[in-house]
C-alpha cells in the first residue's frame, strides 16, 4: 500500500519491488542463511532441523499475523505473550480434566477473543494508548496465571488433543495452519472492506472517519481478530510439546512484534503485509537455529533480534524521509 | 476554583495513599512499624530513581521501555569490569554507570536524530541491551564483592537506609528541575505541543536528548544499588521494571500524552504501589497476586483520569 507503488512512469518490476521490497529482502535473507549455514554445517539442512524450524515456530508466525494487523491499525499489544501462556494453560487444563477435545480447543480461543475485544474497546473509546492498556493487561494475565497455577506443569494430555503434532499429508499441522492463515489473512486485508479499513484507520484516523469508516468499531474488530490469531497460536503452542510449563514464555511478545516490524509493517501504521511478517518469523527461527549450528552462543540471540529491529526501523524512517 | 484545586490529582492520590495505609495497618500489625516502613523504602529506591526520570520522559510525550534492560546491562558490566577485566571496583562502578548513561544517550539519539517513535525505539533497545547483557554474561553470575560495596544497598545513614537518602535527594532535585527551571518548562512545552515549542525557540531535541540520557543514568544508578542490595549480578536483573516505573508515573497523574505531570505525583504513586505490594503480601496475598492488583490499578487510574479529562474539556 505504499504510495510509491502507484506512481506512474515506472516499469512493472520497479512497482513490484517497491511494493514488496521488504518481503523480498526477508526471503533472500532466509535463502542466503540456508545456503551459508548449510555449507558450513550440512546438518542444518537435515529434515529434523528444518522440521523443527518451521513447525516449532509456526505459532509465532500466526501470532505475528494478528500483531501485524494491530500495528497496521496504529496500535500495539505487549500482552500477547502472556495471553498465549494463559491460553495454553487453560487448554491444557481442560484437556487433562477430561472435557471434550473440541472444548479444550475452542474455549481458550473464545477467551482470547473476549480479552482482546475488551482491550480494543478500552483503547477505542477511552483513547487510552494501547501500550498502557496492554501493559496493564500483561501484568494482570501474568500475575493471574502464576497465582492460579503456582508454576505447576501440565502433563499427560490426551493424544487426540495434541493438534500441533498431527501430520496431515506428512506435513506438521502447525505448518498447514501457518500457511493457510497467512494466505487467508493476506486476501482478507486486500479484498474485504474491513481489511482495507484497517489500513485506512492506521494511515489517518480522521481521514478514515471522513471516508465513512467507523474507526472505533474497526479498532475493536482488529483487536478481536488479533485475539483469534493469538488463540490459535496459543493452542499450537500448548500442543507442540508433551508438557505445558504454565508460565509466560519469556519475551514472546517481543519476538512477535519484531516479526511484524521486520516483515515490513510500518511502525507508524498504515502499511505492511502479513506475508512479510510470516517470512520474518521464519527468518528468526532460522537465525536462532543457525546460531546453534555455527557454534555461536545462543545467549546472543536477543541482541541480534534487537539490532535487527533497530536496523529495520531506522531504514524505515530514512526511507520515509527520502520519500517526502 | 478552590474546589478544582482541592480535587487535583495529587490531593486525591494523597488521600488515597493515607486511606490505603490505614486499611493495610489495620489488616496487619506488622505493616505500620518503623522497621517495615524503612525496609519498604529500601525496596522502593531502585524503581523510584527510574520513575523520576520516567516522569520527565512521559511529560515530553515519550516513553522509555528500555530502563529495565539498561539496569541489567549496567549490572552485568559492573561485574565483568571488576571480575573479568580486573579493574578496581570503584573504577568498574564508574565505568559501568558511564555505559548505562551512554545507553540512554543512544536512545535519545535514535529518537531525536531519526525521529523514531520513542515506544518503538526503546522497545528495540529493550531487546538489544538485555541481549547484550545476556551475551556478555552467558548466564554466569558474579558474586564475592568486597564488604564495603554492600553499603550502597544495605547500609544506613542516621538510621535510614542509604538508598532512601539517594532517592529523597534525587526526588528533590527532580522536583526543582521540573517545577521551577526553564528546562522544566521546556519539558512541559515539548509534551504539550512539540511544534509550537519548536517555533517558540525551545530546543526540543536537545531537551529530549538530555532527558533520555538522564533516564539511562538513573537506571545505571539503580543498577549499582540493586547489585549492592542483592550482592550478586545476573543478566535478568530489572526485567519488567519499566512496567513498575510507568505505573508509578501514570498513577501519579502524569498524562501519558505528555504536557502534564509532577514529581510529587510520581512520589505519591510510588508510595501507594509499594504500600499496596507490601500490605497485600503481609495480609497473605501471594507475590503474583499483587502484580494483578498493580495492573488493575494502572488501568483504573488512567481510566478515571481519562473520564475526568473529558468532563474538564467539555
Amino acid at each position: 500500500m505504499s504510495g510509491a507503488a502507484f506512481s506512474p512512469g515506472r516499469s512493472n518490476l520497479q512497482r513490484f519491488l517497491s511494493g514488496y521490497g521488504q518481503e523480498i529482502v526477508v526471503l533472500l535473507s532466509i535463502a542466503a542463511l540456508f545456503a551459508v549455514v548449510g555449507a558450513v554445517n550440512p546438518r542444518f539442512l537435515s529434515d529434523t532441523n528444518i522440521n523443527s524450524i518451521f513447525a516449532g515456530n509456526a505459532y509465532i508466525a500466526i501470532a505475528a499475523i494478528g500483531m501485524s494487523m494491530i500495528i497496521m491499525a496504529g496500535h500495539i499489544d505487549v500482552s500477547v505473550g502472556a495471553l498465549i501462556g494463559v491460553i495454553a494453560t487453560i487448554a491444557g487444563t481442560l484437556a487433562v480434566k477430561g472435557y471434550p477435545i473440541w472444548m479444550a480447543w475452542s474455549v481458550p480461543i473464545i477467551f482470547a477473543i473476549a480479552v482482546n475485544a475488551a482491550v480494543g474497546t478500552l483503547v477505542a473509546y477511552t483513547r487510552i494508548p494501547s501500550i498502557v492498556v496492554t501493559l496493564g493487561m500483561l501484568s494482570i494475565l501474568k500475575g493471574g496465571l502464576i497465582s492460579a497455577t503456582q508454576g505447576e506443569w501440565i502433563t499427560n494430555m490426551p493424544a487426540e488433543f495434541m493438534i500441533a503434532q498431527m501430520r496431515p499429508f506428512g506435513i506438521p499441522s502447525a505448518v498447514w495452519f501457518m500457511v493457510a492463515l497467512t494466505i487467508i489473512a493476506a486476501l482478507f486485508l486486500r479484498y474485504t472492506d474491513f481489511g482495507r479499513s484497517i489500513y485506512a484507520v492506521g494511515g489517518n484516523m480522521e481521514a478514515a472517519r471522513a471516508a465513512g469508516i467507523n474507526p472505533e468499531r474497526t479498532v475493536i474488530g482488529v483487536f478481536a481478530l488479533h485475539g483469534l490469531f493469538a488463540g490459535i497460536a496459543g493452542i499450537l503452542f500448548a500442543t507442540q510439546l508433551q508438557v505445558i510449563q504454565s508460565t509466560v514464555p519469556p519475551n514472546l511478545e517481543l519476538t512477535i512484534i519484531t516479526a511484524s516490524v521486520i516483515g515490513g509493517v510500518s511502525i507508524l501504521g498504515g502499511t505492511g503485509t502479513v506475508i512479510g511478517s510470516t517470512l520474518a518469523a521464519i527468518l528468526f527461527a532460522c537465525i536462532g537455529s543457525a546460531l546453534i549450528f555455527l557454534n555461536v552462543s545462543a545467549y546472543w540471540l536477543r541482541a541480534v533480534l534487537g539490532l535487527m529491529i533497530l536496523a529495520t526501523v531506522l531504514a524505515d524512517m530514512v526511507r520515509r524521509r527520502r520519500d517526502k | 476554583m478552590t474546589a478544582a484545586k482541592l480535587f487535583r490529582h495529587e490531593t486525591i492520590l494523597a488521600a488515597l495513599t493515607v486511606i490505603a495505609m490505614i486499611v493495610l495497618a489495620s489488616l496487619s500489625d506488622k505493616f505500620f512499624t518503623a522497621e517495615n516502613l524503612l525496609n519498604q523504602g529500601r525496596l522502593m529506591a531502585e524503581v523510584g530513581l527510574i520513575s523520576l526520570a520516567m516522569t520527565f520522559v512521559i511529560v515530553t510525550g515519550g516513553i522509555d521501555l528500555s530502563v529495565g534492560s539498561i539496569l541489567g546491562l549496567t549490572a552485568i558490566l559492573l561485574g565483568v569490569f571488576w571480575k573479568n577485566l580486573g579493574l578496581p571496583l570503584p573504577a568498574a562502578i564508574l565505568l559501568a554507570m558511564v555505559c548505562g548513561t551512554f545507553a540512554g544517550f543512544v536512545n535519545g539519539l535514535i529518537i531525536t536524530r531519526f525521529s523514531v517513535p520513542p515506544l518503538i525505539a526503546t522497545l528495540a533497545t529493550l531487546a538489544l541491551y538485555r541481549g547484550l547483557a545476556e551475551g556478555i554474561s552467558e548466564a554466569r553470575s558474579v558474586r564475592g564483592y568486597p564488604e564495603w560495596f554492600f553499603f550502597f544497598g544495605q547500609g544506613e545513614v542516621l538510621g535510614v537506609p542509604f538508598q532512601l537518602w539517594v532517592l529523597g535527594i534525587a526526588t528533590a532535585i527532580a522536583a526543582v528541575i521540573l517545577g521551577l527551571t526553564p528546562f522544566g518548562r521546556a519539558t512541559y512545552a515539548t509534551g504539550a505541543n512539540e511544534v509550537a515549542a519548536r517555533f517558540s525557540g525551545i530546543r526540543v531535541n536537545a531537551a529530549k536528548l538530555w532527558i533520555y540520557t538522564a533516564s539511562g543514568f538513573c537506571a545505571a544508578l539503580a543498577a549499582v544499588i540493586f547489585v549492592s542490595r542483592v550482592t550478586t549480578t545476573r543478566s535478568d536483573m530489572g526485567t519488567g521494571l519499566e512496567l513498575d516505573a510507568i505505573t508509578a508515573v501514570v498513577l501519579g497523574g502524569t498524562s501519558i500524552f505528555g504536557g502534564r505531570g509532577t514529581i510529587i505525583g510520581t512520589a505519591l504513586g510510588l508510595i501507594l504501589i509499594q504500600a499496596l505490594k507490601n500490605g497485600l503480601a503481609l495480609s497473605g496475598v501471594k507475590g503474583d497476586g499483587t502484580i494483578v492488583v498493580i495492573g488493575l490499578v494502572l488501568i483504573g487510574a488512567i481510566l478515571v483520569g481519562a473520564l475526568f479529562d473529558r468532563n474538564r474539556g467539555g
